[in-house]
Formats: structure tokens, C-alpha cells, sequence
């Protein structure tokens, strides 16, 4: 079946398709980002002693887990500019990334601060660290480093998920397959380039991923 | 406007309830058969046959690096060109099962996994076939680890659902999609579709939950 393959269009395409991989590499890196101070935000909010701060975050995380990221763009997408909030597409979308994978990465961190022993806590607050130092002197240092490898794969979720901006048509990856399969009537070369690609990005940040366990690793030893 | 819109929107509850029920339907054949093929390859995957294992986890990384937007476009685009007619609700399951028995599979092989090895020995020792060996030794132990991530990527899986609403099944998504065309009040529309979904999933992300405290212990219980 690949001999079957139209070559020629799919490197006519090319550009497109490169150009797409770049923009779901950084849609997902900027999005990455965003979640990872939306997530430290509600993981220590969810943490939180003052319940008027944990209460709103737990229900921030529950309702993101428990919708499909797809409703959640939607709801972006087609009631934002009710409330007067005229956003692009692509930043429609890359709002809707960072708060669904925020609440992910929320719950990624926390297991990572309650993977820290709580005399550490203790004996910092007994040596007159506020708050602020206790996070982020003691806790955060931690809890990101152990948490390194979960991230990366909540970094590869990221870079799937961005697919779906595709349907709000931003120019993505998969949306370059698409035009590709609209355009010629040809969906197994756009379909099957764009996963290609897909398989590209996976296979870079797993070795990144395993390279950083192993580091971990020796590390501790 | 708004009180209007409301009112026009709660006459279409049934047609969600239409679309939330074709969710449910596409959902449970996937879940059901994901979980027949996962739990069969993960246990296939830890018989000592280099190229059957090779072969699984090649498919467990294809599915787990490409997203599952293309390979419903996949299934439901190529296929018809190699012969094969799909309809939208067979390609939405037959895409649901592929990608979830993915997932499944690396569950289960990664519970299984965390079973010492004497027992499979001891197994072996006294005689019994792989298969008694699975049924009575391995899974029953392999349980404990392997339902709490089950439970959380039935949540997945289900969550995912809403994707093939793209290729024109009328699921919750797409009936949203369809009202927001003439309510155009997304905040609300997509508001009562999460709903739906919340209904669903939360109930499932509780039992993850408590199956993991149930079974794996419970935490340090820090507060910051």
C-alpha cells in the first residue's frame, strides 16, 4: 500500500506539512507553558488549607476532566464572542489547550508534592520559610523534578490534542493532511504524512522522556 | 434574548438525549471491545516471543503517537479507497476499538509486569498451563494495579468520543454543534453538552479515585 503512494504530491506539499509541524510544535509548547503555570496555580490552590481557594480549584479540575477537551473548544469557540471576546481561532484554541491540559497538569504536580515528605515542610517552616519560600525553595524544586517524565507525556497529549484545533481550522498539522485530501481527492497521502509527522514529534519526546528517567535515576543513586 | 434562547434550548433537551444516547452506544461497544483485545494483547505481550512482542508494542506506539483525529480520518477516509465501505458508526467504533485496545493493552501489560516473577515460577513449578497460569496466579493479582488506570482511560476513551462527531454521527458534540447553529448562544449549548459528558465521566473519575485509595493505600495527606 505505501508503494502506492503519490510521492510526488505529497513533496509538492511539503511546505505545508512543514509548516504545520512547526505550528503544532510550538502551539503545543506554548501551550505547555500555559498549562504549567495554570497547573502550579490550582495544584496549590487545591492544596490549599483556605477552602474558599481549594474549592474552586477542585471544581476547575473535576469539570475539565470529566468533558471532552472537543465540547470544551467548542464552548470557547462559539461562546466567547457572546460575551463581546473576539479571539482568533488560533488563540481560541490555544486557550482551550492550556486550561484543559492545566487541570491535568495540576493533578501531575500534586502527586508530585505528595510524593514529598512532610517533615521537609515541617522542618522549613520551623526555619521561618514563608509560604512563598516553602513553594518555592522546597516544594516546587521537587515536585517539577520528580514529575518530569509525566509532564513530557502530558506534553505528548498536548501535541495530539492540538489536532483538534484542525476543526476550527487553524493551520496545524492535521490540517495541512486535510487540505492535502480535500484539495486532490488524495486522504491516504495527507492522512498518512500527517501521522508520520505525528509519529516524528512521539518518538523525539519519548527518547527525551526515557533519557531524563535514567538521569533521574542516577541521580538519586 | 437570553430567556428566549434558554427557552428554545430547553425544547431541544431531547434531541441531546438522542445524541447522549448514540454516545453511549459508540462508548460501550468500544469500551467492551478494547477491553476484550487489550487485556489479550497485554497478556500476549508478555509471552517470551521476541517478534510478538516487537509487533505489540509497534502498535501500542503507533496508536499512542499519532492522534485519534487522524486515525478516525484514517479508517474512515482510506479504507473506502482500499475497498472497504464504512459507515460513519461502524468507522467510529472500529477507530474507538483500535485506539483504546492500545491503551488497554499497555494497562494491562504494565500490571502485569509488576507480579514477581517467583510467582509465575512457582506457577510454572507446580505444573500449570500458561493459561491456568493467567487465570489463576497472574490476573487475579495484576487486578489490583490494572483497574484504577482502567477506569481512568474508560474516562478517556469515553471523553474521546465526542471526536467522531466529526465524521457526522450525531453524537451529544454534534448535536450541540448543529443548536449552536440556531441558538447562538455557545456559553449555554455547549454548557448543558459538558453537563451530559460531567454526567457521565465524573461519576467514573470517583470510582478511579476510590479504587485507588481501596487498593493501592492512600497518600502522605501534605497540605501546603
Amino acid at each position: 500500500m505505501i508503494e502506492a503512494l503519490n510521492l510526488r504530491v505529497i513533496v509538492e506539499y511539503l511546505p505545508l506539512f512543514l509548516n504545520g509541524l512547526g505550528a503544532t510544535a510550538w502551539i503545543s509548547l506554548l501551550s505547555l507553558l500555559g498549562a504549567l503555570l495554570v497547573g502550579i496555580a490550582a495544584c496549590v490552590a487545591r492544596l490549599s488549607r483556605i477552602s474558599a481557594l481549594s474549592g474552586p480549584a477542585v471544581a476547575y479540575i473535576e469539570i475539565i476532566r470529566s468533558t471532552p477537551l472537543l465540547a470544551q473548544l467548542y464552548f470557547y469557540y462559539f461562546g466567547l464572542p457572546g460575551l463581546g471576546l473576539r479571539l482568533t481561532e488560533l488563540q481560541t484554541g490555544i486557550l482551550a489547550l492550556t486550561l484543559n491540559s492545566g487541570a491535568y497538569t495540576a493533578e501531575i504536580l500534586r502527586a508530585g508534592v505528595l510524593s514529598i515528605p512532610s517533615g521537609q515542610l515541617e522542618a522549613a517552616t520551623a526555619s521561618g520559610l514563608t509560604f512563598f519560600q516553602r513553594l518555592r525553595h522546597i516544594v516546587l524544586p521537587q515536585a517539577i523534578g520528580v514529575t518530569i517524565p509525566a509532564l513530557l507525556g502530558q506534553m505528548i497529549v498536548l501535541v495530539k490534542d492540538s489536532a483538534l484545533l484542525a476543526l476550527i481550522s487553524v493551520m496545524e498539522l492535521t490540517r495541512a493532511g486535510q487540505l492535502l485530501a480535500s484539495e486532490r481527492f488524495m486522504p491516504a497521502e495527507g492522512f498518512f504524512t500527517t501521522a508520520a509527522l505525528y509519529l516524528l514529534i512521539y518518538f523525539m519526546l519519548k527518547l527525551l522522556s526515557g533519557w531524563w528517567q535514567k538521569r533521574l535515576i542516577f541521580q538519586t543513586i | 434574548m437570553w430567556q428566549y434562547y434558554f427557552n428554545s434550548l430547553m425544547t431541544s433537551v431531547p434531541f441531546f438525549l438522542k445524541g447522549l444516547w448514540v454516545t453511549v452506544q459508540v462508548a460501550g461497544i468500544s469500551l467492551i471491545g478494547s477491553t476484550l483485545f487489550g487485556f489479550c494483547l497485554g497478556m500476549a505481550r508478555t509471552i517470551r516471543l521476541r517478534a510478538l512482542k516487537f509487533a505489540i508494542a509497534g502498535y501500542v506506539d503507533l496508536i499512542r503517537g499519532t492522534p485519534f483525529l487522524v486515525q478516525l480520518f484514517i479508517v474512515f477516509f482510506i479504507l473506502p479507497e482500499w475497498g472497504l465501505q464504512v459507515e460513519a458508526f461502524s468507522a467510529a467504533v472500529l477507530s474507538l476499538t483500535i485506539y483504546g485496545t492500545a491503551y488497554v493493552s499497555e494497562i494491562v501489560y504494565g500490571g502485569i509486569e509488576t507480579i514477581p516473577p517467583g510467582q509465575t515460577e512457582a506457577a510454572v513449578a507446580t505444573g500449570l498451563s500458561w493459561l491456568q497460569r493467567m487465570r489463576f496466579v497472574v490476573l487475579p493479582q495484576a487486578m489490583r494495579p490494572i483497574i484504577p488506570p482502567l477506569v481512568g482511560q474508560y474516562v478517556l476513551i469515553i471523553k474521546d468520543t465526542s471526536v467522531v462527531s466529526v465524521i457526522g454521527l450525531t453524537d451529544v458534540t454534534r448535536v450541540g454543534w448543529l443548536t449552536v447553529q440556531r441558538i447562538p448562544e455557545g456559553l449555554m449549548v455547549f454548557g448543558l453538552v459538558g453537563v451530559l459528558y460531567f454526567c457521565i465521566c465524573y461519576p467514573l473519575i470517583l470510582l478511579s479515585n476510590w479504587c485507588e485509595t481501596r487498593l493501592a493505600g492512600g497518600g502522605t495527606g501534605i497540605r501546603l
